[in-house]
C-alpha cells in the first residue's frame, strides 16, 4: 500500500499514512467488536437465563446498552490503591490490551494473490499466537502490583492456566500446518477454497477432533468461562481487576473480548475455511480467478471479509453460549483437563493427522472425494505424488522457490 | 524529509528502547519491574528481527524469550513475597567486578562487530536494492539437513559441506531433555526408603 500512495504523494507520508490506515483500521475493528460482543453477551445472557437482558437504551432490545456503559466506566474515578506499585498498575491494562491488538496485525481478512492483512507474515500464525501470548503479562502485572491477595492469587492463577494450556494449543495448531505446509495463513486459508468440503476439519477424523480441542484450549488460553479462574467471583471477590476501576479496567474487558475474537478467526482460518463460504460463491458468479477484473476482486475479497467476520462472531457466541451453560471448573480440574486430557489427545491427532496425510494424500472430506485440480493449483507445494523417492531429490535438487514451503 | 531512511529510523528506535530497558534491568531494585523491563527490552530486540526480515527469528524472540521471563516474574512473585527480599541491593564490589567483566565483553564484541568485512553497512542505494527475501522455508529446509540457500555453490566439494543444521538441532534437542530430566530428578521430593515401601 505503501509502495501505490507513494505514487500520489512524498514517500515517507505514504509511509505514514499506510500504517495509520492498517492501525485505524484494527483499533477500530477490535472496538467496535468489543461494543457488540458485551452487548451480545448480556443478551445472550439474559435468554439463556430465562429473562430479557437489557432492553431500553436505544429505542429496541438496548443496543447502545454498550454505549451507555462505556460512558459509565469514562465518568469513574481512576482509582490506585496505596500500597500499589503505581507505575505497574498504570501500565498493565495498556499491555494486555496491545497484546491483544498486536496479534490482529498478522490475521488475514481476505485471501488470494493481494490478501487482506496488515503485514503478510511468513510465519503468521507463530506470530499470533506468541502475541496473544504476551496478553498474561498485562494479567500478572495488575494482580502482583494491586498489593491485593485476590488480585495476587488471580494472578497466579491465570498464569499457571495460561502457560500450561500453551503447549496443547500449540500442538493443535500445528496439525493445520502441518497439513498445509506452511505456517503463512494466507496459504493456508487459500487452500481451502472451493467447497466446505475442502475445510481442514473435514480433511480427516483427526482433524475433526483437533479443531473441537483446539477451541477448548483456546477458551481456557483467553481466559473464558468455563476456564475463568483468574477472576472468579464466587472465591476471588474479582481476580486480578478487583482494584481496577473506570477506563482501566474497561481495557482489561476490551482485551479479553478482542482476544476472543482473534483466536475465533485463528481457527476460522485454520479449520474452517478461513474467507471461504461452504459454498464458492464467487467461484459460481465467476467474481475469483486470475482474469477478474478489480471491481469484481473487490467485490470478492468483501465476500471473504464478510465470511470471516460471521466465523469469528460465531466462535465468539458459540464462547458466551458455553460460558452460561457451564459451571465453573477448579483449579485442579483446569489442570487436570490441560495435562491429563487436550495435552495426550492432541498429541495423538497430530501423529493421526500426520500418518493420515503421508498414506492419502490429494483428498478431501474424510478421503471421500478426491481434491479438485483448482485447489491443488492453489494450494503451493501440496505434493500429491510425494511418495516417490526419485521425484523428492529432484525438487530438492531444484530449490524452494518451485517446490513451495513443503517438501 | 525524503532523506529519512526509515529501516535505520526504526533500528535506532528499536535498539535505543532495548538498550534503556536493559540499563533499567541493572538500575532497578524492585525484582518485578526488573522482569518487565527485561519484557520490554526483549520485545524490542525482537522488532530488530522482524525489521531485518527475519519473521520466524523475530518470533520465536516473542515466544521463547519474553514467554520465558513470563515464567522468571512468576517466580520473582512467588519466591520473594517476602519483604527482605523485594528490594535486591547490589554490593559495590559486585558492581566493580560485573563492570570489568561488561567492559571485557563491550570490546570483544565491538571488535567481532566492526572488524568482519562482511557485516560493514550498506550504502542506502544498495541497501534500497536489497530485496528482502523470507526466511522461514531455507531455515526450515536447514534444520532437516539441507542448505537450499546454497545449491547454486559451483564447487561440489564445498556443497558436501553444506548439510544443513540437522546435527546441531539434535545434539541441542538431546541437551534440552538432559536438562529436563536432570530438572526432575532434583525437583523430585525425596523421600525416606521406608515412606516410599508404605506407599507402594
Amino acid at each position: 500500500m505503501a509502495a501505490f500512495l507513494s505514487e500520489y504523494t512524498w514517500t515517507w507520508l505514504a509511509y505514514i499514512i499506510a500504517a495509520m490506515i492498517h492501525v485505524g483500521l484494527i483499533i477500530n475493528l477490535v472496538a467496535v467488536a468489543a461494543l457488540v460482543f458485551i452487548w451480545l453477551e448480556r443478551k445472550i445472557s439474559g435468554r439463556i437465563q430465562d429473562r430479557l437482558g437489557p432492553t431500553r437504551v436505544g429505542g429496541k432490545f438496548g443496543w447502545l446498552q454498550t454505549l451507555a456503559d462505556g460512558l459509565k466506566l469514562i465518568t469513574k474515578e481512576d482509582l490506585c490503591p496505596d500500597g500499589a506499585d503505581r507505575f505497574l498498575f498504570k501500565i498493565a491494562p495498556y499491555v494486555s490490551f496491545c497484546a491483544a491488538i498486536g496479534a490482529f496485525i498478522a490475521i488475514p481478512f481476505a485471501g488470494g494473490a493481494y490478501p487482506w492483512i496488515a503485514q503478510h507474515l511468513n510465519t503468521g500464525v507463530f506470530f499470533v499466537l506468541a502475541v496473544l501470548g504476551l496478553e498474561v503479562f498485562g494479567v500478572i502485572l495488575a494482580g502482583y502490583s494491586s498489593a491485593s491477595k485476590w488480585s495476587l492469587f488471580g494472578a497466579m492463577r491465570e498464569a499457571a492456566q495460561v502457560v500450561s494450556y500453551e503447549v496443547p494449543l500449540g500442538m493443535c495448531v500445528v496439525v493445520p500446518v502441518m497439513i498445509a505446509g506452511s505456517l503463512d495463513m494466507v496459504v493456508i486459508g487459500d487452500q481451502q477454497a472451493g467447497w466446505f468440503t475442502n475445510w481442514l476439519v473435514f480433511h480427516d477424523p483427526f482433524t475433526f477432533i483437533t479443531a473441537f480441542v483446539y477451541f477448548t484450549c483456546a477458551m481456557a488460553s483467553v481466559n473464558r468461562a468455563p476456564f475463568d479462574l483468574a477472576e472468579a467471583e464466587s472465591e476471588l471477590v474479582a481476580g486480578f481487576h478487583t482494584e481496577y476501576s473506570g477506563l482501566r479496567w474497561s481495557f482489561f474487558f476490551m482485551a479479553e473480548y478482542g482476544s476472543m475474537f482473534s483466536v475465533s478467526i485463528l481457527a476460522s482460518v485454520l479449520f474452517f475455511g478461513g474467507w471461504n463460504g461452504p459454498v464458492p460463491i464467487t467461484d459460481l458468479l465467476g467474481l475469483s480467478g486470475a482474469e477478474v477484473g478489480t471491481l469484481s476482486w473487490a467485490v470478492a475479497q468483501a465476500l471473504g471479509l464478510a465470511n470471516v467476520l460471521l466465523k469469528g462472531l460465531l466462535g465468539v457466541c458459540l464462547m458466551i453460549w458455553v460460558r452460561w451453560t457451564l459451571p465453573r471448573l477448579r483449579i485442579d480440574q483446569v489442570m487436570t483437563t490441560c495435562l491429563k486430557y487436550c495435552t495426550p489427545i492432541a498429541a495423538a491427532m497430530f501423529l493421526g493427522a500426520t500418518l493420515w496425510q503421508y498414506n492419502f494424500p490429494g483428498r478431501a472430506f474424510f478421503n471421500l472425494i478426491p481434491m479438485s485440480d483448482a485447489v491443488l493449483e492453489v494450494s503451493e507445494g501440496w505434493e500429491v505424488e510425494s511418495n516417490d523417492p526419485d521425484e523428492e531429490e529432484e525438487q530438492i535438487a531444484r530449490g524452494p522457490e518451485e517446490t513451495g514451503g513443503l517438501l | 524529509m525524503d532523506s529519512i531512511y526509515w529501516p535505520s529510523f526504526f533500528f535506532w528506535l528499536f535498539s535505543g528502547v532495548a538498550c534503556t530497558f536493559a540499563l533499567g534491568v541493572l538500575l532497578s531494585k524492585n525484582i518485578v519491574r526488573m522482569a518487565f523491563y527485561l519484557v520490554i527490552s526483549l520485545a524490542s530486540t525482537s522488532g530488530l528481527f522482524f525489521l531485518a526480515g527475519a519473521d520466524f527469528v523475530g518470533a520465536m524472540q516473542l515466544m521463547i524469550y519474553v514467554g520465558g521471563t513470563l515464567v522468571l516474574l512468576i517466580f520473582g512473585v512467588m519466591l520473594t513475597s517476602q519483604d527482605r527480599f523485594v528490594e535486591m541491593r547490589t554490593s559495590s564490589g559486585e558492581w566493580v567486578i560485573a563492570f570489568f567483566i561488561g567492559l571485557m565483553l563491550f570490546f570483544t564484541l565491538g571488535r567481532a562487530a566492526f572488524g568482519v568485512a562482511a557485516w560493514k553497512g550498506l550504502d542506502r542505494e544498495t541497501a534500497e536494492a536489497v530485496e528482502v527475501e523470507r526466511t522461514v522455508t531455507p531455515l526450515a529446509m536447514g534444520l532437516l539437513g539441507a542448505r537450499v540457500d546454497q545449491l547454486d555453490e559451483p564447487d561440489a566439494a564445498k556443497r558436501e559441506g553444506m548439510s544443513g543444521y540437522l546435527f546441531h538441532f539434535e545434539i541441542v534437542s538431546v541437551h534440552l531433555l538432559v536438562v529436563l530430566i536432570g530438572a526432575a530428578y532434583l525437583a523430585r521430593a525425596k523421600r525416606k526408603t521406608g515412606s516410599v515401601a508404605a506407599n507402594a
